[in-house]
């Protein structure tokens, strides 16, 4: 008998995506990105003034990322402030951004990443990163090009992209491998790749083929929410 | 890796007609073609010129460029700026220039002789300045009020737009800013940074001068933009 | 929006304008922005609303959670007002532990959810002195660009509305997949709303922006709502080092009637 996703899904099939950009108007750039009920936004302010003085890089200008998600966006109310889990987050999700990112000609300065999730439903830290590419360009922060990021995984023994909660938390067979990975938007460059679950070494190319796949349609997105941003203004 | 950069801002205007350009983001090719120079915002990456920055292509000649539309203020040496004193040191002034570092009014660059004991009358903390860049070293930044117009601010108000707006509200050679002084009857200065002074014969005139830079700032793409100008005058601000 | 400080020459102009009663978006000193509230947030929440006074946003979240009464009042159920001004929604917010005006929101939201009684905690008992339900509120502002008590409280009043209880098993553990269609038990009539009035001069004003409230040297805020009829006040706190005189607390005692029924109408299209 053939896999069913539990949502009908095909195998290579993304959730609905939705990508705004511009949602908070008191940041330099800000973003929202949403893998169907999984909804991030990002809010970018910078290159500003890095305190303490002693974090400061003479030689460029460094990226901070903050992850979190508000407490309401999980059934159990997540408590407020910062979790283990969250702050490694965070620090996977400037690994993931700044290989796009030209910082040098900001001097000791700091470019500031905020990232909430308003609403989980698994993915969450790919979406964020897609809502935080998308803020870090509306920014007007130099970059090398965009980032993309998506989890690929498998329920059992089948490889499937975006995963949703319940398909995480798949019990059967080799259970749920969850593979989240990020990539440079037009080159060969993957700057995330984290995994949790039971994978074979030689199923591992098929996933990142499926993920370079769904990366190319995460990028138009993007890009269309970017250019849509500035026609917005425009017909103001 | 053998790719260009080149960051330079020259703050040309933004307004110039005829020149085709399209919305382009990072990491987008612009053009392809041995003939192309990368300018500002961009790279080249093989034989194509590859946008860095999020923003309008242009192409000049056989450069090619982006112009920003959203972003922070980078100093540039010569950038006229306004800026808040937010310490007095023995040497001078710390400005807040609404950038990622501070900047530094010495008391040499204050236009006239200026006593130590008395630093805070002259320019006290919390005031504002008009002042020019005249040093950048790592992340020191000097001002100067040793030009004409500069110098501290004592009446009217400021505000800021989004810096990378700047170009559009001066206008090309200063014909948008020069429209609204025309129509409102203000004094304008428009700083680099974004941080915008008026001062004018009443409130309102004020009120109204403050809404037409605005009105300019948040149009990002339109050409023609001297003619709307003038239509929202006549039209009642709307 | 910029970090920069709010300079005298700025601060000294709206003290002008404000003492000839004129603002830069033309609007009158106690007229308030154009409010809009949305909802479905989100999902995993039992009720939650986006309120969009003006650009300030702000995203409020009500969660239920089963637990113990407290021991002075085994009759009802609890209330949490909680929150944090998190650094996405200004450059003014900083990571870390909360600061006072972390603090202070929620607080000031809480005192005027709880004083006006629009939730009856009493029917939020499960089993009397062991297990009751707790309403949990938090809020998030998304973007400040002022008066986010103001506009909380109209999230959090649109939230609470919004409300269903999710579904308790037989062993009496929450199910929150599978919401009820009971909404919380609120009263009709007393739902409050906050006015914060703002004071900079001898001038007060309602709804300033960020840049209207970085000038201004102090602020009262009330929490109003209806109780048989008549408005009341259930809590109100002045902040910052200007004093107010009796003439102009007389003054706002004038105001508030009418600014509570011009939002409480708005606020009603959206419920």
């Amino acid at each position: 008998m053939a896999f069913k996703r539990s949502d009908g899904r095909k195998l290579t099939e993304l959730r609905p995506m939705i990508a705004k950009v511009g949602v908070v108007p008191n940041a330099d750039g800000s973003a929202l990105f949403a893998f169907g009920s999984t909804v991030a936004i990002a809010a970018v302010y910078g290159p500003r003034k890095l305190h303490p003085q002693h974090m400061q890089n003479p030689a460029t200008g460094i990226l901070r990322c903050n992850y979190d998600l508000l407490s309401f966006s999980v059934y159990d109310r997540k408590r407020p402030g910062p979790s283990r889990r969250s702050q490694e987050i965070s620090k996977v999700t400037e690994w993931a951004l700044s290989p796009a990112l030209y910082l040098e000609s900001f001097p000791s300065s700091v470019v500031d990443v905020q990232i909430y999730i308003l609403q989980a439903d698994a993915g969450t830290r790919t979406a964020g990163i897609n809502a935080a590419s998308m803020a870090l360009a509306h920014a007007g922060i130099p970059m090398r090009d965009l980032i993309c990021s998506v989890a690929v995984g498998k329920n059992d023994k089948e490889v499937i992209i975006d995963l949703t909660k319940e398909e995480e938390d798949y019990k059967e067979g080799e259970g749920s491998t969850d593979f989240a990975v990020a990539k440079l938007a037009n080159s060969d460059e993957f700057s995330l790749l984290q995994l949790d679950g039971k994978i074979q070494p030689e199923v591992v190319s098929k996933a990142i083929s499926m993920a370079k796949d769904a990366c190319i349609q995460i990028y138009e997105i993007q890009k269309k929410a970017l250019k849509d941003c500035v026609e917005g203004v425009q017909n103001e | 890796m053998n790719n260009e950069i080149n960051e330079t801002q020259d703050y040309a205007e933004v307004d110039s007609k005829d020149v085709p350009r399209k919305i382009i983001i990072p990491g987008e090719v612009i053009v392809t073609g041995e003939d192309y120079l990368p300018g500002e915002g961009t790279r080249r990456e093989g034989n194509s010129i590859v946008a860095i920055r999020f923003g309008l292509a242009e192409e000049m000649g056989r450069v090619v460029r982006v112009i920003p539309i959203f972003g922070a203020f980078i100093p540039r040496r010569n950038n006229v700026i306004i800026g808040r004193v937010i310490d007095i040191t023995y040497a001078g002034w710390l400005v807040d220039i609404d950038s990622a570092s501070n900047a530094f009014l010495s008391i040499e660059e204050s236009p006239r002789f200026i006593n130590r004991d008395e630093m805070d009358q002259f320019l006290a903390i919390g005031e504002v300045i008009a002042a020019k860049i005249w040093g950048i070293k790592g992340k020191g930044i000097d001002l100067t009020l040793k030009a004409k117009g500069l110098g501290k601010l004592e009446e009217g108000f400021t505000f800021r737009i989004i810096p990378s707006r700047v170009p559009r509200v001066i206008g090309r050679e200063g014909s948008m800013v020069s429209l609204i002084k025309e129509k409102t009857g203000c004094n304008i200065i428009v700083g680099q940074n974004g941080w915008i002074w008026i001062h004018g014969p009443s409130l309102d005139a004020q009120i109204k001068a403050r809404r037409a830079i605005e009105f300019v700032a948040d149009k990002v793409f339109v050409s023609g933009l001297t003619e709307k100008v003038e239509k929202w005058f006549e039209e009642g601000q709307k | 929006m910029s970090s920069m400080e709010i300079s005298s020459l700025a601060k000294e102009n709206l003290r002008k304008m404000f003492s000839e009663g004129k603002r830069f978006d033309y609007r009158g000193l106690l007229d308030y922005r154009d409010f809009e509230v949305t909802y479905d947030v989100s999902n995993k929440a039992e009720g939650s609303a986006r309120v969009k006074l003006g650009k300030t946003e702000i995203v409020v979240g009500i969660k239920l959670t089963v637990g113990a009464p407290y021991p002075d009042s085994k009759d009802k159920g609890n209330l949490m007002v909680s929150g944090d001004l998190l650094p996405i929604a200004s450059p003014r917010y900083e990571s870390g532990p909360p600061g006072f005006n972390a603090i202070e929101l929620p607080r000031l939201v809480d005192r005027a959810i709880r004083g006006s009684e629009m939730i009856d905690l009493k029917r939020l008992v499960i089993k009397e002195g062991e297990k009751v339900w707790t309403v949990i509120i938090d809020i998030y502002p998304i973007n400040d660009d002022g008066n986010i008590v103001d506009a909380a409280t109209i999230g959090v009043i649109a939230a609470l509305k919004k409300t269903f209880l999710p579904t308790l098993d037989s062993e009496g553990n929450v199910d929150y997949e599978t919401k009820t269609k009971n909404k919380l038990p609120l009263s009709e009539e007393t739902a409050p709303l906050s006015f914060s009035f703002y004071k900079l001069g001898d001038s007060i004003l309602l709804d300033p922006t960020r840049e209207e409230e970085e000038a201004c040297d102090s602020r009262i805020t009330f929490g109003i709502s209806k109780w048989e009829g008549q408005y009341m006040i259930n809590s109100c706190q002045k902040r910052g080092e200007q004093t107010l005189n009796s003439e102009e607390i007389a003054k706002i005692m004038d105001i508030i009637p009418k600014k509570f029924e011009e939002l409480n109408k708005k606020l009603k299209k959206f419920l």
